[in-house]
């Protein structure tokens, strides 16, 4: 069993396989996270080139601990205060970069597919997605996977909801191809505005009450609302999303035994999840960033040993 | 897998690798492919045999290092069963329950930059701290060495072991890096066309040591 995948820009483009072997390389190396040397030499003398053209603390901060416990070194590169802003093009940007030689591209921009672009474009390169636009977050539903699996022991047939935001999140798209492909029964709940209308396609069902996508589930996955990307159309006020679509205490009584909320990060209290299930016991948010660091260094060791460029 | 043999003329030590390169080189001078055809396999060991060779390991260890705390680390895959059957039979001799941890190297081998995909990485499982103890490694061949060194700086990086000693089944020669084993089953002459292998019943079915030409 090898990986062979070139670059990690969807997880449309991994088998249940592939996605396995990240997940069991990712077990093997969460140990290294929690020694007195939290150090391996497996990629010593290789270079990862963080590109985060959007903001980002976890994922960001979860690449370089990644890399660096793996040996690897890091550069980090964002927009502000680049050369972006005296006008040159992403394209142009990575090219320069990648003349100088990195053997892994971790990337984050705010355009959908822009990534696999620009992947295309310089081959020499293993690229990572690492969240691009309202496409996909490959490695972020990795760890929600491996943070449910270790939890729940499986994936298969567990029912999920997906709740919020569904429509312009990345979160949610890789989600839902990684859960299905699993084999997990995957159910997304939102206001209406915020549900993409093609989302059945996917193979999960949908409704607009949390009420009824809570019942009997295992696991609530919250997105968080993006303020950033929302206009003011999708729904009337914080206040009111926070009344209707908030997870709440209340929610989670309706739900299976041993219920296991997960969120992505940063969370908005009291908006999305109130307080007391962020923090309560159900919560496994801070396992989600923990195994985010073991995800990415399985991601990074898995892609470094893959030699021939896709054509 | 012509060309992965060519480039890493030793890779044929790996254990995942064992059933599937026929090539070898003639060591550091570049790659003499050797193709050696209808050569029978030849047993070196039957189960007895492999069960008299523990029991000496066991004796030996005992003899050298048996009153000091010590720790067996058997290297994945097969070094682990064998590491337990070593204990099995120091713990008939002496009544003495020596502790067995798991290592798992592939992170640390000097050809991650060389192979087409990285081997598949396990997890190391090590039940007692190792600092300030005797760690004895156990491996089921001595080839190329180069698995051993792997091993010694896996081990370093979960403390510092008082010393570290290697018991290995058979040690075929070889050798591409100053290593030695301290107890070994049997020594046995090979040549660099040959593939010796170690089966053992947890993994493989059953217990025997047989000498098989690459073809």
């Amino acid at each position: 069993m090898a990986f062979t995948k070139h670059h990690l820009l969807r997880i449309a483009d991994l088998t249940s396989r592939d996605i396995e072997l990240i997940l069991s390389t990712a077990r093997s190396l969460k140990g290294i996270s929690f020694r007195s040397v939290k150090k391996v030499p497996a990629l010593r003398g290789k270079t990862v080139l963080n590109c985060f053209f959007e903001s980002s603390t976890r994922t960001r901060t979860s690449f370089e601990i990644a890399a660096k416990r793996l040996s690897a070194d890091t550069i980090n590169f964002s927009s502000g205060g680049s050369s972006m802003s005296k006008g040159e093009s992403v394209l142009d940007t990575i090219r320069n970069l990648n003349a100088m030689q990195p053997d892994i591209v971790v990337m984050r921009h705010q355009s959908s597919g822009l990534i696999g672009r620009i992947a295309a474009q310089v081959p020499q390169c293993h690229f990572i997605n690492a969240g691009d636009g309202m496409h996909e977050h490959p490695t972020q539903a990795l760890l929600d996977a491996m943070t449910i699996q270790e939890a729940k022991g499986k994936i298969r047939g567990l029912r999920v909801v997906i709740l919020g935001d569904v429509t312009h999140s990345r979160v949610a798209r890789s989600n839902i191809l990684l859960l299905r492909k699993l084999g997990a029964h995957v159910r997304v709940a939102g206001p209406s505005t915020l549900l993409p209308p093609e989302v059945d396609a996917l193979g999960v069902t949908h409704t607009t009450s949390v009420a009824a996508a809570t019942e009997g589930a295992d696991v609530v996955m919250v997105l968080r609302i993006q303020q950033e990307r929302l206009g003011e159309f999708a729904f009337p006020s914080v206040r009111e999303y926070a009344r209707y679509y908030g997870l709440s205490a209340q929610h989670l009584e309706r739900a299976a035994p041993h219920v296991v909320v997960l969120h992505p990060g940063p969370v908005n209290r009291g908006v999305e999840l109130s307080p007391d299930v962020a923090d309560g016991s159900s919560s496994l948010i801070l396992d989600q960033v923990e195994n985010g660091i073991a995800v990415r260094m399985a991601s990074l060791y898995l892609l470094s040993g893959v030699r021939e460029p896709v054509q | 897998m012509d060309r992965v043999a060519e480039i890493l003329p030793y890779r044929a030590s790996w254990h995942e690798c064992n059933d599937n390169h026929f090539v070898q080189s003639a060591g550091a001078g570049g790659a003499v492919v050797e193709r050696v055809v209808n050569k029978e396999p030849r047993q070196i060991m039957n189960e007895a045999e492999m069960d008299q060779a523990m029991a000496k390991i066991a004796r030996e260890i005992h003899k050298a290092v048996g009153n000091q705390d010590i720790v067996l680390l058997g290297i994945r895959t097969r070094g682990v069963p064998i590491a337990e059957w070593i204990a099995k039979k120091f713990h008939q001799l002496t009544d003495k329950t020596l502790p067995v941890g798991v290592l798992d190297i592939n992170l640390y081998r000097d050809d991650l930059s060389e192979v087409d995909h990285q081997p598949v990485v396990k997890q190391t499982e090590l039940p007692v701290s190792i600092h300030g103890k005797g760690v004895i490694l156990v491996d089921d061949v001595l080839f190329t060495g180069r698995t051993i060194r792997a091993a010694l700086d896996a081990v370093t990086d979960f403390g510092r072991p008082r010393f570290m000693q290697l018991a290995v089944v058979i040690d075929r020669g070889f050798r591409e890096l100053p290593i030695h084993a301290d107890y070994i089953g049997k020594t046995i002459k090979t040549t660099l066309a040959e593939n010796v292998k170690v089966s053992i019943k947890g993994v493989d079915g059953e217990n025997v040591v047989v000498v098989k030409t690459q073809k």
